[in-house]
């Protein structure tokens, strides 16, 4: 895919947009955390919202939930606006960072607790908690009190408090950040079947860039209350429309390189590019260097790059090995190469020139 | 903790706090023991145990007319002070309103102000409203100087609260109401009680509010009180013995459901009484 | 998250309770200051100082006051030389009984201020226990007179009352100490003693200005020791007062002595405030 194609993407309506947020402001205490925030979820989507701390991804969330009020800009859920909706009238279900699983009730009361509310007829309430408390797999824990379940456990009853209302949108704000690294990646694979089963739309905030490639349909990345860029999680790797976002999913080498003459250069290295002439950075992700076999470049090759270097450090990584390689004057490249034994001295390495991919500094630019 | 590598080499900060609660207790001591003094109130040693004084206490109908009034005074200032002090906590908690730091100051006021002032100007405004005298008007004394307690203890309970669970409750669909009813309250529920005993023990105790806001019908400590200017004898032991125990029990209970609750129930409680310990909350 | 509807709910009233209850009579008092008696014993609303005048040039109020101001300040040091090591003591040697010791603290804290009174009355009284004790042991034969109805009496008996008002903060600042600080002090070489000086204390001090405080005010606002132990030469400032609205009848004056009171009061507070706010490392 090319840099052109992405972009494209970017403005891409899905098809039967669900949840439509349209130029969304939010301020706190006059400091603007959200800006100017579009974005169209399609019904029955998995999407990330992906951030660091202080992006505003939680706050996009609370916004959609109806615990804040937007400051500008409005939000509509299937043909109705959503904004003017009271938190409690809004076809919408969170699970929360802490769980917030209520600790006076029971796993059932808390699982009933909305349908209660609704006022669901009395006789159907049993049959829908159990149906929910099954599909999380807590049936067992159905009369404890919630202080006696483990992180994970909690986790469960809250989703199951979430989907037995049979919301048209789900929220999830960092739900597994509490849990450790295994059962996190259990219940990670767990979640994304569980979406396809319910076919509910999922709207997750992590700032995991690893989750969000492992979970989502589509990636919103956050920064600084801006949308950075919003594609499918192949697409963001490969085709990072930024230099943020080819930094923060992914490891990549910024080459802030001299295009002239339909080739690029940027230190000691060189590489056709059929970019416009002048100053233009590029993301070439460490995987994408690989260790030159032969002295000469192939012969096929316009389309292939070499360069030298000194290796500088060389991490072991299992199958693939870390290597850092200084090209001279302190220019340093990553690359991520199969594991090949202890490098040492100045070395070749080639790359696809297609794989250097022209990025913005910003997106304000 | 450090703490404890060094707790056995500190005997003379021990016998100094041992000291410190000798002092504290010695005179609850004296009292409790001379109730049952027969040769009376003072003198060394003492002599003849007797329970003669209790049995003429119990036999005191016109002390314990005012034992019923202090316990109807305590009751209905426990309601005004939860009534007020609930609302106010969730205001200081979780409403922005311009005045705010002056309300909590006032609010706050007569926890540490002498009772003396707040007795004397509560005074001048219920004969400025021609209101006259009586247990009315202490019950309205109290109540109001005992606000800041409840609201203090109930603060407390609501910055323990997880704010997500009431958000929850809303995202289920419970509307605001509903969400207090059946998760603000019950998470309240302990701080409310605790309070409310805090309350009724302090309102039962309570002297120098009283002192000024009195009229025709006395409470305990008043009827103590003025039964002092005609003379001390061990009766009032007896009943100072009995007011003790009462308080020691509340307080104890008090203070337990307090640590139930809070993860560091001492130290909460602690700061709760500094004037400043509602700030940066807001 | 809480709507305007639910914002006002828990705002208004407490904050209509509060102006009427609280801001409204301490306004009347500031009023009250300003008026004056006919002699026919009716309050006249004719605005003059002369209440605020006559409380420079009478020397009786100035002796009286600066009198409550030393008793306040001896009850204030010993407070804080009792209540410092206690203090101190429970939140860093008393390891596992400190629960147990926090809650003996608090009972006396809690617990009825006329019967604590009360007790120092039986107990230091010319036929109370201390004589009697003195006596039986031939120490004096004759009752020591001085130890009732004294300025002496009256700081004992107030220190015994606001210690644990003193405690309270300075406990909750030390136990807000960051113990890997004492352990980092320790780490660099620093002898305990020279920890405590050069750590311990410095992070305290918050806590021994609202403990000061509590103790100096409260003091400086009591009119019920002075009558229970304190005698004529134990009068206190709040003493005049009462009886300036009881016998003496010129509420006016009584009005601009309690109205310099609360100014002092909320000076203080306002004052050991921002000093807390300097003080306290977050």
């Amino acid at each position: 895919m090319s840099a052109a194609s992405s972009s494209a993407s970017d403005k891409r309506a899905p098809s039967e947009a669900l949840l439509s947020i349209r130029k969304v402001e939010k301020q706190f205490a006059k400091r603007p955390v959200l800006r100017g925030i579009s974005l169209e979820v399609a019904s029955g989507e998995f999407l990330t919202i992906l951030g660091e701390s202080g992006s505003g991804k939680t706050t996009l969330l609370r916004l959609i939930a109806g615990f804040e009020q937007l400051d500008g800009g409005e939000i509509w859920m299937g043909g109705e606006r959503l904004d003017k909706i009271p938190a409690y009238r809004r076809q919408v279900n969170t699970v929360f960072q802490s769980y917030a699983i209520f600790p006076h009730l029971s796993v059932f009361d808390n699982v009933a607790y909305g349908l209660r509310a609704k006022l669901v007829p009395r006789d159907e309430i049993p049959a829908r908690v159990r149906q929910a408390l099954a599909m999380v797999k807590i049936s067992e824990f159905e009369r404890s009190a919630p202080s006696r379940l483990s992180g994970g456990q909690q986790q469960r009853v809250a989703l199951a408090r979430a989907l037995v209302n049979r919301p048209r949108v789900l929220l999830l704000d960092e739900p597994l950040s509490a849990l450790d690294a295994n059962l996190r990646r259990q219940m990670q694979i767990e979640l994304k079947s569980l979406q396809r089963e319910v076919g509910i739309t999922f709207i997750f905030v992590t700032h995991d860039q690893e989750e969000a490639m492992a979970l989502s349909d589509r990636i919103a990345l956050l920064r600084a209350g801006r949308l950075e860029q919003v594609a499918e999680p192949r697409e963001i790797y490969g085709c990072p429309k930024t230099a943020y976002a080819a930094q923060f999913i992914g490891q990549t080498n910024l080459l802030r390189a001299e295009v002239r003459e339909g080739t690029a250069t940027t230190g000691p290295i060189a590489w056709p590019s059929s970019e416009p002439p002048g100053p233009a950075t590029f993301s070439l992700r460490p995987e994408s260097i690989r260790l030159a076999l032969s002295a000469q470049p192939a012969a096929s090759s316009g389309a292939t790059a070499q360069f030298q270097g000194q290796i500088k450090n060389q991490t072991f990584g299992g199958a693939m090995d870390l290597l850092e390689i200084d090209c001279g004057n302190s220019y340093l490249i990553r690359a991520r190469v199969p594991s090949p034994g202890s490098l040492t001295g100045r070395q070749k390495f080639e790359f696809n020139a297609s794989d250097a991919v022209r990025v913005l500094e910003s997106s304000d630019t | 903790m450090s703490g404890t590598s060094q707790s056995s080499r500190s005997p003379f900060l021990g016998a100094y706090a041992l000291f410190a609660y000798l002092f504290l207790y010695f005179p609850i001591v004296v009292l409790i023991v001379y109730s049952f003094n027969g040769s009376g109130v003072g003198g060394f040693p003492p002599s003849g145990w007797t329970l003669d004084w209790y049995r003429q206490l119990f036999a005191d109908a016109s002390l314990w007319d005012t034992v019923l009034n202090s316990v109807i005074v305590a009751a209905l200032a426990v309601a005004i002070a939860l009534g007020l002090g609930l609302p106010a906590a969730l205001a200081l908690d979780r409403a922005q309103f311009p005045g705010k730091a002056l309300f909590r100051r006032l609010v706050l006021l007569p926890l540490i102000l002498p009772g003396i002032i707040t007795g004397l100007s509560l005074l001048m405004l219920f004969v400025g409203v021609g209101m006259k005298l009586s247990l009315v008007t202490v019950i309205l004394g109290h109540g109001t100087a005992l606000i800041s307690v409840a609201t203090t203890e109930i603060f407390a309970g609501l910055q323990k609260m997880d704010r997500a669970q009431e958000e929850a409750s809303l995202d289920l669909g419970a509307n605001h109401w509903k969400t207090f009813w059946r998760i603000t309250f019950p998470n309240l529920r302990v701080s409310l009680i605790a309070a409310a005993l805090l309350i009724f023990t302090l309102s039962l105790d309570e002297i120098a509010v009283t002192f000024f806001l009195i009229g025709r019908d006395n409470t305990l400590p008043l009827e103590i009180w003025s039964r002092l200017r005609r003379g001390i004898t061990p009766e009032i032991n007896a009943i100072s013995t009995l007011i003790l125990l009462f308080s020691i029990a509340t307080i104890l209970i008090w203070y337990r459901l307090r640590t139930r609750t809070q993860l560091a129930g001492d130290v909460q409680t602690a700061t709760a009484l500094l004037p400043s310990s509602l700030e940066g909350e807001t | 998250m809480y709507s305007r509807a639910y914002k006002s709910a828990v705002t208004i009233p407490p904050l209509l309770w509060v102006t009427f209850f609280l801001t409204a009579p301490y306004a009347i008092l500031f009023c009250y200051s300003f008026w004056s008696v006919s002699p026919l014993q009716t309050i006249v609303h004719n605005w003059n100082l002369q209440n605020y005048a006559q409380l420079f040039r009478n020397p009786l109020y100035l002796t009286v006051l600066l009198r409550s101001i030393r008793i306040a300040g001896a009850v204030t040091l010993l407070a804080l030389l009792l209540g410092y090591p206690l203090a101190y003591y429970l939140s860093f040697h008393a390891a596992k009984r400190k629960d147990l010791l926090y809650q003996l603290v608090i009972i006396p804290l809690w617990a009825s201020y006329l019967v604590r009174g009360y007790a120092w009355k039986t107990i230091l009284g010319s036929d109370g226990v201390l004589n009697g004790f003195l006596q039986y042991l031939h120490i004096t034969h004759r009752p020591v007179e001085f130890f009732l109805y004294s300025p002496f009496a009256v700081i004992l008996t107030l220190t015994h009352i606001y210690t644990p008002f003193t405690f309270l903060p300075i406990y909750a600042s030390l136990e807000h100490v960051p113990r890997n600080l004492v352990e980092a002090s320790h780490d660099l070489g620093a002898s305990p003693f020279s920890t405590f000086l050069r750590v311990i204390l410095p992070l305290s001090l918050p806590g021994i200005l609202a403990g000061a405080t509590f103790a100096f005010v409260l003091t400086l606002g009591d009119f019920l020791a002075p009558l229970l132990v304190g005698g004529p030469s134990g009068v206190m400032i709040s003493n005049i007062v009462v009886s300036l609205f009881g016998a003496a009848y010129n509420w006016p004056l009584g009005a601009a002595i309690s109205f310099c009171m609360l100014l002092l009061v909320v000076t203080l507070l306002l004052a050991t405030e921002r000093l807390e706010k300097r003080f306290t490392i977050s």
